[in-house]
């Protein structure tokens, strides 16, 4: 009875009934906001007309965190930036610490890192686009795409011990070399990946409902993309041509023979082709590192930074105090003063790292144990504070493609 | 633009400028607060170097000198060259002008250092906390603050 009566209220209202306003939270514990955010939608009808987004349900205090920490102890907060490719930002911490140092890493070293990066970039773009496809019904993509993640994985657990926080490099090198039949696993690796990919191109890029979600959904001018700093993935598939790794080299990516691939629209579309480009470009400069690798020493020749070989340490009294000297509290690596900002291409975009190195009262040789300010400048910070512009003036159903299309990382978002 | 030369040209077109010359990787100029404004816009406006990309802006607490050291990394899209921008104002009243009419994204970044160093920004359309509850008590950024959850080491 009562539901009938509702029902006629209904329809008996007035039209101005229909078109008013309505206040949508989608999140912050919402199943399509990968993390943790929460977007206010003004709503009308099925349109959102305009809309918020809240951020920093993820912060903890990353940036203050590091100011207490020695050199290499912030490493492991770097982890938790990005988890789906830690060992990028564990890379990009690193480099900008040994700028700092005024320190290269030996060839292999830089060989290694590149390779870690890359499979991290690949893996990142798996479950970004498994992920959104997922939420559009493509289940099959999801399963396959984090397989392969999965594969690409258990070669970083191989390298490191771990899968998501890996704490993949040291300042100044390496932990170890690459153990016994690595390469020969990445060799499988790639093969599979590449498979999972064809699959999934088929699966996806042709698929009418996928492709009718995507294109001209989301759309970001070249314009609108620079005015919000995009970069990566989004900023590419926005017509921006902007790669680090092509436009400021570092390691060894100016050796190698691939491409960078630009979209023109601007949506979903283009950045889920993009996505998908890059891992292949990945791909490829995964084999030739992997054919061009050198054979050397993986972390820098100094004592004062890099740790000395376990039979060292537990074999003569030197190595023993060479790790005392870089382990215990109030020691470790010190780095003269001064201030770096290095930029690497992370998975979504130019990862930059600012660190100042200031002395504190107790330094007697100007040098500092510890970071005075560590700023990360994080990729899909500039993508979320655009995701306005990207959700208004499109239906409700829109926010959940566009969203999983700028891949939000709460860790490194919220810091 | 190669670096001397984009500095010469920096501080021929914008007279208060200081080039900073140590302890920086990359070209990098200093400026008075009150200058700002016309000199964000000007490297945003004009062709020759156009630097329509704010990378990041941060803030660094010298608390030595009593100042907040404001870091802008700007970044041009056309010409592939960067520069750093610096500020100081006065740790007791940080208040300078905000360059969000010049960078859209800086109404971000200057809500995050708004909320993580209570450096207040004039003319931002929106100065509210980003990442802490809008009833946080103080900024944990700067390098004197203390609450009753923090560990220290002392």
């Amino acid at each position: 009875m009562e539901i009938k009566e509702h029902s006629t209220a209904i329809s008996e209202a007035s039209p101005e009934f229909h078109q008013r306003d309505m206040l949508l939270n989608v999140g912050p514990a919402h199943p399509a906001m990968h993390g943790i955010i929460r977007i206010i939608a003004k709503t009308s009808g099925e349109m959102v007309v305009d809309s918020e987004v809240e951020i920093g349900y993820l912060h903890r205090a990353f940036e203050k965190s590091c100011e207490d920490t020695t050199w290499n102890q912030a490493l492991v907060y770097t982890d938790r930036l990005n988890y789906v490719s830690a060992c990028i930002n564990n890379v990009g911490y690193c480099m900008a610490v040994e700028k700092l140092l005024e320190v290269t890493l030996p060839p292999r070293g830089q060989y290694i890192r590149t390779l870690l990066c890359e499979i991290s970039r690949i893996s990142d773009h798996l479950t970004c686009v498994g992920a959104s496809a997922m939420e559009l019904g493509a289940f099959t993509v999801f399963l396959y795409m984090i397989k392969g993640r999965e594969f690409l994985w258990e070669l970083i657990e191989e390298y490191c011990g771990a899968r998501v926080t890996t704490m993949a490099t040291r300042v100044g090198g390496m932990p170890h070399d690459l153990p016994e039949g690595w390469l020969d696993k990445l060799t499988w690796t790639i093969s599979e990946i590449r498979t999972i990919l064809s699959e999934c191109h088929t699966l996806l890029t042709k698929n009418r409902i996928f492709v009718e979600r995507m294109e001209d959904i989301g759309v970001v001018s070249k314009e609108n993309a620079v005015a919000w700093g995009f970069t990566g993935p989004c900023g590419r598939a926005s017509g921006i041509e902007y790669d680090v790794r092509k436009d400021f080299p570092y390691l060894v990516y100016h050796e190698f023979d691939w491409t960078v691939p630009v979209g023109k629209r601007g949506d979903n579309m283009d950045r889920y082709l993009v996505r998908m480009e890059e891992m292949e470009q990945s791909l490829r400069i995964l084999e030739q590192c992997r054919d061009k690798i050198p054979a050397g020493r993986v972390s820098v020749d100094d004592k004062r930074i890099t740790l000395p070989d376990k039979q060292d340490t537990y074999g003569n009294i030197e190595g023993l105090i060479n790790h005392f000297k870089l382990i215990m509290y109030g020691h470790g690596v010190r780095v003269p003063q001064g201030e770096v900002y290095f930029p690497v291409e992370g998975a979504n975009g130019e990862l930059g790292f600012y660190i100042v190195s200031h002395p504190d009262a107790h330094s007697t040789d100007g040098c500092n144990g510890m970071p005075w300010r560590v700023r990360c400048r994080p990729p899909c910070y500039n993508m979320v504070a655009g995701l306005r512009p990207m959700i208004n003036n499109y239906m409700i159903a829109d926010i959940v493609p566009t969203f999983g299309s700028v891949n939000m990382i709460g860790g490194e978002l919220d810091r | 633009m190669e670096k001397a030369a984009l500095l010469e040209t920096i501080t021929a077109l914008i007279p208060n400028a200081k080039v900073i010359e140590e302890g920086v990787d990359r070209p990098a100029i200093e400026l008075p607060p009150a200058h700002l404004p016309e000199a964000a816009k000007l490297l945003h406006d004009t062709d020759d170097f156009a630097f329509d990309m704010l990378c990041a802006h941060t803030a660094i607490d010298r608390i030595d000198d009593g100042k907040f050291e404001l870091i802008y990394q700007l970044y041009s899209t056309k010409f592939h060259h960067y520069l750093m921008l610096s500020v100081k104002v006065d740790r007791e009243h940080p208040v300078v002008p905000s360059v969000s009419s010049v960078w859209r994204i800086a109404q971000w970044h200057e809500r995050e250092v708004y909320d993580l160093f209570g450096v207040l920004y004039d003319n931002h359309p929106d100065l509210r906390r980003l990442f802490l509850e809008d009833d946080w008590q103080g900024h944990p950024l700067r390098k004197d603050y203390r609450d009753d959850f923090m560990l220290t080491m002392e």
